[in-house]
């Protein structure tokens, strides 16, 4: 059985890590857990359970920032800001459902760790992209500070944003400081139906082109259409390709115009209303379709956007896989008819040419598949040394991402 | 100058000849300037009073010959200070005298155009104006807009991950590049990111962009390139005092309004501006903010008028809304003369660049006028108010005894005052020498110690660019070292499940 340390605050955080030091322990860093079923599966001998370091530490609308310990939970960060009329842009992924588990858990240090983004990435950026500060401690034992509290700042190397989608494998962070943006006042979203893939790339590839500011360009072929339970999938019962358009009513109503009349050549066209494009654009981040219950193995994969449609039909012609697009064709979610994660047919088809993780995958699959994929020599040779910048010994999460980090 | 750089390497020096003629073998012709007289231009970067004669330049054409000079460098223990366009406002660039400065500048092709994907790729001595240019016409533009834009490169701007008046709402450099080729200190060639949003491993671009040349040094960019918003509108608005201009800002963006750009100056530098470009601008108000909004026409109107209705709320005393390009651009013109309009006023100044949360606004202008005071020198602000960072402007006179080094120390006790309310030490020009030794200031020892670690990562003998950004100089192994503390009793308060 893991023994569990919940530390509550840094200082508690510092000893733990030094007692791992001296005793040549490692340590699983984890806020909720949420995410722990992805990855390799590591061997560690004690969890570092930081939910008890939590709390808003400060939210100044007016500044556009908050700060917080790293294990306050996720939602009750969205529930105050959600107050302010404001948001973190960058629509953070919840794999809860996917994974079979529970819609709105984990951290705000868990979802820095990941760093991962959903359908605004390609307007407003990740959650890298808004980590301006962070208070941590190293596989050193030492607590450590970098970035600040104000959105433009280049003193000494951006640590913060290193530190996010490392997964808690360079060090525990403790509290973190985030830009926030002002929710839209109003959101829609205009649908091409009936596209093929290659169709539905140059479609979104011409709106984002275009100065229609699309904050959301996803295609779901017929079959995941199907399978969203929004009115887009049920009611069309064709492939969709969505574009998602936010800001104050009359500027919408001007770019849906112009995004209408650029999309009548693809094909015919509907709408989706507010409310109904909110839960379209969740269901896309949280890859809901996916979310069947199964295990599975679901990778998520970012590539060049013009790329895509030919990366997912080379994987599906290998493996009959279902694939769906975010990122304007520049994401791919695909997922596998059963448990095996075929990773040599996802590793052809993308060849080189980005970043594929398995996301869902059992534990056995996990223990021997490239979760996160080979990583080049050069470039393996900088990232060991960067985890040896933090965690020389290998205290926290080690082999998480990659055998030896 | 008061600035400690790295010992001299005695016995690199005495190598000198030798040295040069190893490198002509690696880059023929030219490109390996050894005499004085032409290697002068070499000597500073932006910060002109920090000066000193490199060993040797050399202005390599090829990645290859960029891998060869830095795997020779490394093997013979040699410093590397890389170069841009040498306009770093921090002294980034400035030389070293023991060591080799690597001039990027030949490396100005436009390697892949690609309106498909929206991505440029780029070599590193291309300028930040020359990616807008080759876009422009099918209405593309790169979006980090740093005020020397049409020469720093974007070399440069990766290496101090520049911003300019439009970051609040386009993000700096960091935001905005994609990927890099770059070579290590080894000679390694590496590739980190490309035309995809995630990559595999850790984020190594996020450190690369900002560590001011101390990393790596670049040869190919891939920026992402945005569609040109279809109109932009400008407002005047002047204020009878900075607090009510910065409320208005507090309020612009608590209503759920993000402009463009949100620029703040204060009398002096309103005055100075006026005087030097005749913008238009009032000249009986104590702030002037100028609130630029784009995107579409019904957009950019409703805003403005939103945007107006704040300001009136909030005192305004003068508000102009420009109603043509040419208006537009008028109203812009004072803003970005106001650095040669300060320079009109006074025979020097000296640029500072701190970063502070805007509501502190009031209380640093008003320490900021009794420092003034206090060194007899006098100073003009402008601010890019949306996102907190200040640009004061000391003014000087470097033939009068002792005037620099008073604007230095009142510089210093500016940023201090910057770091104090709970901003930083750089907004956007970067650490480079001028801000190195107040560090200490804003980090602890072990907070700067874990920023040189990752260094060694990079660049295990501490050769690229010594002497920049971190006051101390640490040896690898002796930062590596770890105090462990067996048989201590762990944590006996701690909860355990």
């Amino acid at each position: 059985m893991t023994d569990t340390l919940k530390p509550r605050d840094a200082k508690e955080v510092v000893e733990a890590v030094a007692w791992a030091l001296a005793e040549g322990k490692s340590l699983e860093v984890v806020g909720q857990g949420t995410k722990r079923a992805v990855g390799r599966a590591a061997q560690t001998a004690m969890t570092l359970d930081c939910s008890g370091i939590d709390g808003i530490v400060l939210y100044e609308p007016e500044e556009l920032i908050l700060s917080a310990k790293a294990g306050t939970p996720l939602a009750e960060i969205e529930r105050q800001l959600a107050q302010h009329k404001q948001e973190l842009a960058f629509e953070p992924v919840d794999l809860g459902p996917l994974l079979g588990g529970k819609a709105g858990g984990g951290t705000i240090g868990g979802m820095l760790s990941v760093n991962l983004s959903g359908p605004r990435r390609i307007k407003a950026g990740a959650a890298r992209d808004h980590a301006l500060g962070v208070k941590a401690v190293s596989g050193r034992g030492e607590a450590f500070k970098a970035g600040g509290r104000v959105v433009k700042n280049v003193t000494g190397y951006d640590l913060p944003k290193l530190i996010a989608g490392s997964w808690g494998t360079l060090a525990v962070m403790t509290e973190l400081t985030l830009k926030v943006l002002p929710v839209a006042e109003d959101v829609e979203t205009v649908l091409a139906l009936g596209l093929s893939d290659a169709r539905a790339t140059e479609a979104m590839s011409a709106a984002m082109g275009s100065a229609c500011d699309v904050s959301g360009a996803a295609h779901l072929p017929q079959k995941i259409a199907e399978r969203t339970s929004t009115k887009a999938g049920a009611g069309a019962n064709t492939a969709v390709t969505a574009f998602r358009l936010e800001g104050i009513p009359p500027s919408i109503a001007y770019r849906r115009e112009k995004l209408e009349v650029m999309l009548r050549s693809f094909g015919s066209l509907a709408r989706l209303g507010a409310e109904d494009s909110k839960s379209f654009w969740r269901a896309i981040r949280d890859a809901l379709p996916y979310a069947d219950g199964t295990q599975n193995a679901v990778w998520r994969i970012s590539t060049t956007p013009s790329l895509g449609a030919k990366t997912g039909s080379a994987i599906s012609a290998a493996t009959g896989a279902q694939v769906f697009y975010d990122w304007a064709g520049g994401l791919l979610w695909v997922e596998m008819p059963n448990e095996t994660p075929h990773e040599n047919a996802v590793r052809a088809a993308l060849n080189g040419q980005g970043h594929a993780l398995l996301v869902r995958a059992g534990a056995s699959i996990r223990a021997s598949a490239a979760v996160f994929g080979p990583l080049e020599s050069n470039l393996n040779k900088l990232m060991r040394g960067v985890k040896e910048s933090f965690d020389p010994s290998g205290v926290l999460n080690p082999g998480r991402m990659y055998p030896g980090l | 100058m008061s600035l400690v750089m790295p010992d001299l390497d005695q016995a690199v020096l005495d190598r000198r000849a030798q040295i040069v003629s190893a490198l002509r073998g690696i880059v023929p012709g030219e490109g390996v300037i050894d005499s004085a007289a032409e290697m002068k231009p070499y000597e500073s970067d932006g910060l002109t009073a920090y000066r000193a004669m490199p060993m040797v330049v050399v202005l390599p054409e090829t990645v290859e010959q960029v891998s060869q000079i830095l795997r020779y460098c490394y093997g013979e223990k040699i410093k590397v200070v890389p170069r841009g366009a040498g306009t770093s406002l921090s002294g980034g660039a400035l030389p070293l005298q023991d060591g080799v400065l690597l001039g990027m500048a030949k490396f100005s092709r436009v390697i892949d155009i690609d309106y498909e994907n929206r991505v440029v790729v780029v070599q590193p001595g291309v300028t930040n104006l020359g990616i807008t240019k080759v876009v422009e016409a099918m209405g593309f533009y790169y979006a980090p807009d740093p005020s020397s834009q049409i020469a720093c490169t974007i070399g440069g701007n990766v290496a101090e991950n520049s911003g300019g008046v439009h970051c609040l709402k386009y993000g700096m450099t960091t935001n905005n590049v994609l990927g890099v080729e770059m070579v290590l200190m080894t000679g390694e060639v590496v590739r980190i990111g490309g035309k995809h949003l995630d990559a595999d491993g850790y984020d190594l671009l996020s450190v690369i962009i900002g560590s001011e040349g101390l990393l790596g040094v670049v040869t190919e960019v891939t920026v992402r390139i945005l569609k040109k918003p279809e109109t932009a509108r400008a407002v005047l608005v002047g204020f009878p005092t900075s607090e009510a201009a910065g409320d208005c800002v507090a309020k612009i963006i608590g209503a759920g309004i993000i402009p463009g750009g949100m620029e703040m100056m204060d009398k002096p530098a309103i005055h100075a501006s006026e005087d030097f470009v005749h913008a238009g601008y009032p000249l009986d108000v104590e702030a002037l903010l100028i609130v630029e909004l784009d995107g579409p026409k019904a957009e950019v109107d409703d805003l403005l008028d939103r945007v107006a209705k704040i300001a009136k709320d909030c005192g305004s005393s003068v508000l102009r809304a420009s109603n043509s390009e040419e208006e537009r651009e008028k109203f812009w013109a004072g803003r970005k003369a106001a650095f040669p309009a300060v320079g009109r006023i006074s025979p020097d100044y000296y640029c500072m660049d701190g970063t502070i949360p805007r509501a502190k606004l009031p209380f640093v202008l008003a320490r900021m006028r009794e420092l003034s005071e206090r060194y007899k020198l006098r100073v003009a602000n402008v601010f890019h108010a949306g996102d907190g960072n200040l640009h004061p402007l000391i003014l000087y006179d470097a033939n009068k005894s002792d005037e620099l080094e008073r604007a230095e120390k009142f510089g210093a006790d500016i940023l201090k005052l910057c770091v104090e309310v709970g901003g930083v030490l750089t907004g956007e020009h970067g650490v480079g020498v001028e801000k190195r030794d107040l560090m200490p200031t804003m980090f602890t020892e072990a907070d700067l110690a874990q920023q040189q670690r990752l260094k060694c990562a990079f660049d295990s003998e501490g050769l690229l660019n010594p002497g920049k950004v971190f006051p101390k100089l640490h040896r690898c192994a002796e930062l590596g070292r770890m105090h462990i503390h067996a048989g201590k009793v762990p944590f006996p308060d701690l909860p355990r499940f």
